[in-house]
């Protein structure tokens, strides 16, 4: 696993908004065949990161690096390589289904010739063959969710970013939307954020879990499950790593 | 990629119902009031013929179609068109998807004007097709007509670029609608009224420079001012975009 190489690299990204820090020297490192699973609070940061590793809001400092392309410098080259499901899909709601992947293949630079293949294959893969020429808004959450994933993977990036990607999923979706990650995981690099502990159990293999801004726990989710020597619930670990990292905070 | 945008733009456009109210509704009062200038030409047409100094059908018709009616309208109706262009994808978070692939800011917005324009430019071709018809029963002076249609294409590639520039300020359509409104026709109000010695407003306005295209003179400082002041909003609307990922 630690031979295969790196696809995604973040150095001590900063972010601000106004006086607020949103983000405070995050650095990460992503390799072909994971998913990292970024766990934490609302307003913990998670959704900045994320969004500045897709090229959708710039850091005040620090360094991106996707494939090897430097996200400032060859921003094209970069983002090419990445696909982005934001906390809300992006989804013009007037369009087709078929109409917007096509688009958004385009937009992601699949040559003309492929788009059509590309298409099919993402259909399969999200189950949307059925609503293929449903137009988007008069979908279902769920599938309207399906269609967000499905235009962050239909150029078959290196690096698929997904914030919150099962939020409003029903239990069999959820199944397969997971299995979904997990085959993407396989091949790709996934990076997702999450409140549902389960999600990192089921998925992920690596867990960082963001506080305030920073990254406080970064290990394994086989070794984040041994925390407790075996016998703590995930989620009296999660806990227990945020409160001890307030509580070392607020000491003098 | 400009023309992937343009495409997506054009066509949700003509997606929308209102849309093809509006451009309906358009060719009815284009066409309605174009016939009452035939109409007073023809009536007009005995006393025209024992004035020395003849004006023919097309200089009788067209300059004043085109200052009077078609370029306020093309005034009026900008602002619908692209109020949409930028505030829906502030309000429907649709803009990650564009910022996140890999165009640069200057593709998106050069997309969608690209978009706008060729709409924009698609009625006024069906404005000039209109004038055309006056060559089935007369011999007309198409470079009169030619001068003014250039004049018009530039001139609404001027507004056009204003309105999408005062749509990527806000996520509210109607209020970027109502800002353009007021800085196409505001300009255009005072410009109308000024007397000569407030040239300063028909140089500054934009349907200042229309008057040479308008009596057939291809001025070119008139077309490098349409130009510059559509370079200079796009440049303003990119810049906005980049201010985007810089501030959030």
């Amino acid at each position: 696993m630690s031979l295969a190489p790196i696809t995604l690299e973040a150095h001590s990204l900063v972010r601000q908004f106004g006086r607020h820090s949103a983000v405070r020297g995050v650095s990460l490192e992503l390799r072909r065949g994971e998913v990292l699973g970024l766990l934490g609070h609302n307003g913990a940061g998670k959704s900045t990161t994320l969004q500045m590793l897709s090229g959708v809001l710039q850091p005040h400092s620090g360094r991106i690096e996707i494939c090897g392309f430097d996200l400032a410098r060859q921003p094209e080259q970069a983002k090419s390589c990445v696909g982005f499901l934001p906390e809300t899909p992006p989804l013009y709601r007037d369009m087709r289904v078929e109409a917007y992947l096509t688009f958004t293949a385009g937009l992601r630079r699949v040559p003309r010739g492929r788009i059509a293949g590309a298409l099919a294959e993402t259909l399969r893969r999200c189950g949307l063959q059925d609503v293929r020429g449903k137009i988007i808004g008069t979908l279902s959450k769920g599938y309207q969710q399906r269609v967000g994933i499905a235009q962050a993977i239909i150029h078959n990036p290196e690096v698929v970013i997904l914030d919150e990607p099962t939020i409003g999923l029903d239990p069999a979706q959820l199944r397969d939307i997971r299995a979904l990650i997990r085959e993407l995981g396989d091949t790709r690099s996934v990076i997702l954020s999450t409140h549902l502990l389960g999600e990192v159990e089921n998925i992920c293999d690596r867990v960082e879990i963001m506080h305030e801004g920073r990254l406080i726990y970064g290990d394994t989710s086989v070794r984040m499950k041994a925390f407790g020597n075996g016998e703590m619930k995930l989620e009296d670990i999660y806990i227990e790593i945020t409160q001890t990292h307030a509580g070392q905070e607020d000491a003098p | 990629m400009i023309r992937l945008i343009a495409l997506k733009e054009l066509r949700s456009l003509f997606h929308a119902p209102s849309t093809w109210y509006i451009l309906g509704g358009m060719q009815l009062v284009l066409g309605w009031l174009f016939l009452a200038l035939i109409s007073q030409f023809m009536s007009e047409q005995t006393q025209l013929a024992l004035n020395p100094y003849l004006k023919g059908a097309t200089e009788e018709i067209v300059p004043w179609f085109f200052r009077e009616i078609v370029s306020p309208l093309l005034m009026v109706v900008t602002p619908i068109f692209a109020m949409r262009l930028m505030t829906d994808e502030r309000r429907n978070q649709t803009l990650a998807l564009l910022l996140s692939a890999p165009v640069s800011s200057a593709g998106i917005v050069l997309g969608k004007f690209a978009g706008l324009l060729t709409f924009l430019w698609l009625v006024i071709l069906f404005v000039a097709a209109m004038n055309l018809t006056l060559n089935i029963g007369t011999e007309m002076d198409i470079g009169l007509l030619l001068s003014n249609v250039a004049g018009l294409l530039l001139l609404a590639a001027a507004n056009g670029s204003l309105a999408l520039y005062i749509s990527s300020l806000t996520a509210q359509p109607l209020a970027a609608a109502i800002a353009a409104e007021a800085a196409l026709l505001g300009p255009w109000l005072i410009e109308r009224n000024a007397f000569d010695r407030y040239r300063f407003w028909q140089d500054i306005a934009p349907s200042g420079h229309f008057h040479h295209f308008n009596s057939g003179l291809l001025d070119s400082g008139d077309a490098i001012y349409y130009l510059v002041f559509t370079v200079f909003f796009l440049t303003l609307a990119i810049r906005r975009l980049d201010n985007t990922r810089i501030y959030g």
